[in-house]
């Protein structure tokens, strides 16, 4: 089988969600990479030498430049025409990619998937990852998204592919791209980080997110993620909300700070190694998942956490 | 304009999902059954937009069982002024909901589909995409703002790295994040003149549309558990079972 990998890059840098995606395809066959964008003969170059793939199909063009799924889709659905499987990382980029590529090839995508069990059938949470499910895809040709904490990451180093410029599919006059708010920071990125600090509504302001939640994330050398309710309140932003419809992360420690555990929250969070809640309500539903815990009050005991590590 | 919503009757987001013994999927019976949340949000945007005076008319549209009436009666309640339930008892994909509400689509003639972004469920994320491919409609995916202005709409997109936002020619896609607006709750008033509201009831085989299942469910099974911790009593004790775990330095 020879499958297709969206290749994810941001600022030129190709992003590690893609590696985890590679890891995915091999176990399906072949791998040959998309990178689009405009000016992407970096990334390009970044994803002929991750470990095990085929080749690597560039489209540098303008029409690609924000990855619209308008303009992206009809490539992709092209390159499909000698490819057996198409897969995206279950990013914003790829779940809104995929699902247009699936619809003009009429077949059915299969949607954050855990494992390959088998060239068509594979495992996928469901209900908030209350449930998992097995399921098998009769289509000739797949389209696949993959969940990033789900799969080890492709080595990053090590291939040597070719790459081969390709004619784009021009701009569909469909959409256009206005501008973005994107914020840069120091810390290491929430799906990719080794531990995480996150805050939930009981910080009661942005001012006392921060004030508590950065300092001991910055001690730690760990990304900070939030509830919704958090989020929605206005204390953090919307990127850094981890849940059912936000991120999925895995870190190495996960440390949930006046978070109460709702199960929207948990599938977001529940795979970490080790989960630690703070939490002054010792029947908070956190705790049912917890490897540690410490009933009291977040703003007694983060403060001298922060102070004493 | 006149303004599609579709509607998607989901178990309630506060209901703990069980998964069946025998594996075949998550067991609904006797379970609150709710209006997909994010649908909620894609019905108050639609009123939103009828308020500003920029959409006409809200058509409400579901896929399911006889009971989806109630969520239809719901969104009727909250504001839209018709609805359509295409009745199947089958659990239609992602797919083949896509196909019908392009059918709808086409017939209705709508300036603007706004869907949720995910439904709480099967947690595809498709529906929306699908719809504006074979629409050859663009697509707002994850919206956090809608700014209708003459033939365009401009979308704010809940995004990995923050927030983006796209203009869009209309007619559109929508699917809607939850930041996009706080739905509001049905009045007893609105509940009653809801009733007498249009729905009108059809089946995939009025549009000609093969909602047979592309995926086979080879089974459904609950996640693997995670062990029972310990708690610490005091911050000291935290530390040292931070230490433990070799993450924390
Ligand atoms: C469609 C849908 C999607 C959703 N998606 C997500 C998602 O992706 N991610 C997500 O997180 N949620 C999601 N939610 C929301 C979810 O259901 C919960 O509402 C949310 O997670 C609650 O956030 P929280 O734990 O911060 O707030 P709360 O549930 O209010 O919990 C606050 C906690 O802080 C504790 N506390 C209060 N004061 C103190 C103190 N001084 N010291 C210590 N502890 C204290 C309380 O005991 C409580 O346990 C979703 C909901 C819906 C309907
Ligand atoms: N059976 C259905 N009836 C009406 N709308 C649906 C149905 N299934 C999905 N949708 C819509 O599509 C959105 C995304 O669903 P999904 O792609 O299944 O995650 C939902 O939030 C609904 O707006």
């Amino acid at each position: 089988m020879k499958t297709l990998v969206w290749v994810e890059h941001e600022e030129g840098q190709l992003k590690d969600a893609t590696l985890s995606t590679v890891t995915a395809a091999s176990q399906l066959g072949e791998v040959h990479l998309i990178v689009a964008g405009e000016g992407v003969g970096g990334v390009a170059e970044q994803a002929a030498s991750i470990a095990g793939v085929g080749k690597v199909h560039v489209a540098d063009d303008a029409a690609y430049a924000h990855g619209l799924a308008e303009n992206v889709a009809p490539l992709i659905v092209d390159l499909m025409g000698h490819h057996d499987a198409f897969l995206a990382p279950a990013t914003t980029t790829g779940k809104n990619i995929a699902p247009r590529v699936a619809a003009l090839l009429d077949v059915m995508q299969i949607s954050d998937i855990l494992s390959v069990e088998g060239t068509d059938t594979f495992t996928r949470p469901i209900y908030a990852g209350n449930a998992i499910a097995t399921v098998k895809s009769s289509e000739a040709k797949k389209v696949i998204t993959v969940r990033g904490t789900a799969f080890d990451k492709a080595p990053a180093e090590g291939g040597s592919a070719e790459i081969e410029q390709i004619a784009g599919t021009g701009d569909q006059g469909l959409s256009s791209f206005v501008g973005q708010e994107v914020a840069h920071s120091e810390r290491p990125e929430l799906t990719s980080a080794n531990i995480i600090v996150s805050g939930g509504r009981a910080l009661g302001s942005s001012e006392q997110f921060h004030a508590l939640i950065d300092p001991l994330a910055d001690k730690l050398g760990a990304a900070v993620g939030a509830s919704r309710a958090a989020v929605d309140a206005g204390y953090a932003p919307n990127d850094y909300q981890v849940g059912q419809t936000g991120k999925i992360v895995a870190p190495g420690v996960y440390i949930a700070i006046g978070i109460s555990g709702a199960i929207q929250h948990l599938a977001g969070m529940k795979d970490s190694k080790v989960i630690v809640a703070i939490n002054k309500d010792e029947d908070a539903p956190i705790f049912q998942v917890a490897d540690i815990g410490l009933v009291g009050d977040l703003f007694k005991i983060v403060p001298e956490l922060t102070e004493k590590l | 304009m006149k303004v599609l919503v579709a509607v998607k009757r989901v178990i309630d987001f506060n209901v703990k999902p069980r998964v069946k013994m025998d594996g075949s999927g998550v067991d609904l019976a006797n379970v609150k059954m709710s209006m997909n949340p994010f649908d909620e949000i894609a019905v108050e945007e639609a009123i939103r937009l009828k308020e500003k005076g920029v959409a006409t008319e809200i058509v409400a549209v579901s896929i399911g069982p006889v009971k989806a009436q109630e969520t239809l009666r719901t969104a009727l309640a909250m504001g839209a002024d018709r609805a359509i339930l295409v009745q199947t008892d089958a659990e239609v994909e992602p797919l083949g909901v896509a196909k019908i509400l392009r059918k709808i689509a086409e017939e209705e003639q709508p300036g603007m589909v706004i869907l949720g972004k995910q439904a709480i469920d099967d947690d595809s994320n498709q529906t929306g995409q699908m719809l504006a491919a074979l629409l050859g409609w663009p697509q707002g995916t994850f919206a956090s703002k809608v700014e209708v202005s003459g033939d365009s709409v401009d979308v704010t997109r809940e995004v990995d790295g923050g927030l983006e936002t796209v203009r869009l020619k209309l007619p559109a896609v929508v699917t809607t994040d939850l930041r996009l607006n706080e739905p509001r709750y049905a009045s007893l008033p609105n509940i009653m003149k809801a009733k007498s509201k249009p729905l009108a009831t059809k089946t995939p085989e009025d549009y000609g549309v093969d909602v047979a299942p592309r995926l086979q469910t080879v089974n459904v099974r609950e996640p693997s558990k995670r062990e029972a911790g310990v708690k610490v009593a005091s911050v000291d004790e935290l530390i040292d079972k931070l230490r433990e775990t070799g993450v924390v330095g």
